[in-house]
């Protein structure tokens, strides 16, 4: 009652900047002092996110080719003259620019399958089942991911490295380490494992799938027993638990856990770097990261900005389509109690 | 009695399946593993011993000129007897771990609040801050790192240009010209000590901080949003101040949460190669300079593959010992009924 009698007193400013600016009905309101007070904390935030983010696209949309002087967040010209070097020409070497987007794609793509299709049942075997060396083996599949492929690269440099295939001529070929030419045979190389997509894939998923099996575990372990029990009730064995009831309720995270992986190999650098010497094998972020290296001073900042919004878009992409899975499954990963 | 063996039987068998049932499911995980995990890591470990170069790279282990040399590896990169410049082991270990802990002392705080911001009833735009607050987690890292590589850039850089439009604002003309990722000398001595933090240390937190505050934000507000409603009424009936009921209500109930993701912000941080490696190389003087980019380095550059595999394995130790110690925290390898 004394508040109603009170508010005709106030003055035309402080009844508008008390008015309830919440559109819900029930809840608590929300004055229009603070409205503004935190539309200017989120714009703020808002500049700090985008700072980087415009003032790259803008970069990338110049059309001069020296560094800019002056700061420039919006674009004063749109040109699309880094873009087309960039996609006519990408690097110095003869390769173009669909083939870097190919090997690019195979490569994260087949990694993150690969990792996951492994590391489901893994995940499954450590989130429900007690068994003796449960612990034991759980920390060896985990350790690993503190242990970055970097640190692993020379052991499977070299075993990658000794899987090749030799032809030895007469239409006769070998396959090392298990066959070997006749030593007096004038072999040649036909394939090295080491020098290949698919070899650098392979050294690639040491480090994707710890991470697949982490992540899928923390998942499945949200999912309650009750279903599993009920179906085990009905007669459903353990396989068809696992096949027609957890797999299913995991599709979310499987897309999470592919997609956060995608993301990891989509950059991959070091590996590919260390590995890969024929330029037909080369991927996106290889190129990035030669834009940025020792040559950077003589790459012009429009081109670089361009590759660097192209390597950057597949990946926004994807997350664009899959976000409503990927928020959830992020925050259901880690709100476990 | 017929019968009787034969439920035995049955039974038997069953407990003979659900024993092995487990390894089953683990096979196919520990058979690649084993190649290119494992075996790798041994390999690591013998490599550790001896003065492999590169000409043994074609021979590996059976190389004629490999010697075995003990520990020498691990004592000269303890006792800084690498011919590598300006690195002591124990000064890179402890800005590792310093870098790791101070990312994740910023962003989790960072991550909560934005999160609770976003989470008022009735704040206006709300969907379109949250889809513009996730932008930083689409962006790859490596794209991130060269980015801000170029907007600490000291004469074209935009952090620089942006200091010198602030300084117009107060009435200054002079043009800023810092050197973010050159300068050796520490802005703020005490903080570290031992190890000074040159500029390229706040340059790289500024960066990195823009990458890892949205995942935080993401984990809070999932989190939030499990958080019942009428707490907070019950705690306004009450007369408890927004602050209070933050404090009393929001953070013990997001810490379940907020654990385990700080605790895969740190391991994140602690092993953050490709964004250390593109955003400074390690440099200036290696002075930031993480575990693994020098790992790389070793390997890389410098072609000391003996060295870099006690490196290596340096490395795993540590990573063994910080694993053991967060899984005491967020207790991430006990199963789903253990939890509870």
């Amino acid at each position: 009652m004394s508040a109603e009698s009170s508010t005709p007193k106030k003055n035309f400013l402080v009844r508008i900047l008390t008015m309830n600016t919440s559109n819900q009905k029930s809840g608590r309101s929300l004055p229009l002092w603070r409205q503004l007070l935190l539309q200017l904390l989120t714009l703020a935030i808002g500049f700090e996110v985008m700072f980087p983010i415009l003032y790259i696209i803008t970069l990338s949309l110049s059309s001069k080719t020296e560094r800019p002087s002056q700061l420039q967040l919006i674009p004063q010209e749109i040109s699309f003259i880094g873009y087309q070097q960039v996609l006519t020409r990408p690097t110095a070497n003869p390769v173009s620019f669909l083939e870097l987007l190919r090997n690019s794609f195979m490569l994260s793509i087949g990694v993150g399958l690969v990792a996951l299709l492994i590391a489901v049942t893994a995940a499954y075997a450590f989130s429900r089942f007690q068994f003796k060396a449960r612990q034991i083996l759980m920390v060896l599949v985990f350790i690993p991911l503190l242990m970055p492929a970097v640190g692993l690269s020379t052991p499977l440099y070299l075993l990658m490295n000794s899987i090749h295939v030799n032809d030895c001529g007469n239409g006769v070929t070998a396959i090392s380490p298990f066959f070997d030419c006749a030593a007096n045979a004038n072999s040649s190389l036909i394939f090295n494992l080491r020098d290949s997509l698919l070899g650098v894939g392979i050294a690639m998923i040491s480090g994707a799938l710890p991470f697949a099996v982490w992540n899928l575990k923390g998942y499945l372990d949200t999912i309650p027993h009750e279903l599993e029990e009920a179906a085990a009730i009905d007669g459903a064995d353990s396989n068809q638990v696992f096949f027609l009831i957890v797999l299913p309720l995991a599709i979310p995270q499987l897309a999470v856990t592919f997609f956060l992986g995608f993301i990891g190999h989509w950059q991959e650098f070091a590996l590919p770097w260390l590995f890969l010497t024929k330029p037909e094998n080369y991927t996106l972020s290889m190129t990035l990261y030669n834009m940025t290296g020792q040559y950077a001073s003589s790459i012009p900042w429009n081109r670089f900005a361009a590759m660097a919004v192209i390597v950057a878009l597949p990946v926004a992409i994807i997350y664009i389509a899959l976000q409503k899975y990927i928020t959830g499954g992020l925050t259901t990963g880690a709100v476990k109690g | 009695m017929a019968t009787m063996t034969e439920t035995m039987g049955t039974r038997k068998k069953s407990n003979f399946s659900k024993t092995i049932l487990p390894y089953m499911y683990l096979l196919p995980a520990f058979i690649v593993m084993g190649v290119i995990t494992f075996y790798p890591l041994a390999y690591q470990l013998v490599v550790s011993f001896t003065d492999f170069q590169t000409k043994d790279l074609r021979m590996g282990l059976a190389s004629p000129v490999l010697n075995y040399i003990g520990f020498k590896n691990y004592i000269d990169i303890f006792t800084g007897g690498l011919p590598v410049q300006n690195f002591e082991f124990m000064r890179v270990l402890i800005y590792n771990f310093w870098w790791a802990i101070t990312n994740v002392m910023v962003h989790v705080p960072a991550g909560v609040l934005i999160a609770v911001l976003l989470n008022s009833e009735g704040l206006w735009l709300k969907k379109i801050y949250r889809a513009v607050f996730i932008l930083p987690v689409v962006v790859p890292p490596l794209v991130v790192a060269t980015i801000w590589r170029n907007i600490f850039d000291d004469q074209y850089g935009a952090m620089n240009q942006l200091l010198t439009v602030i300084n117009q604002f107060f009435g200054s003309t002079a043009v800023v010209h810092l050197h973010w990722m050159t300068d050796y000398a520490a802005p703020i001595p005490w903080l570290l000590p031992g190890g000074p933090l040159p500029p390229a240390y706040y340059a790289m937190m500024i960066a990195n901080f823009w990458l890892g505050w949205p995942f935080m934000t993401v984990v809070a507000t999932g989190a939030l949003q499990s958080i019942p409603r009428d707490l907070y009424e019950a705690a306004d009936i009450d007369g408890a101040s927004g602050v209070q009921q933050f404090w009393n209500i929001t953070v013990p109930l997001l810490r379940p949460a907020m654990i385990p993701a700080a605790v895969y912000g740190f391991t994140l941080s602690f092993n953050l190669f490709a964004f250390v490696f593109f955003m400074s190389g390690g440099g200036p003087a290696r002075s930031t300079e993480i575990l693994v980019t020098f790992a790389y380095d070793l390997v890389r550059n410098l072609r000391l593959y003996g060295a870099a595999a006690a490196f290596s394995v340096i490395i795993f130790v540590v990573g063994t010992i910080v694993f053991l110690i967060t899984n005491r925290i967020t207790r991430a390898t006990e199963s789903y009924s253990e939890a509870k």
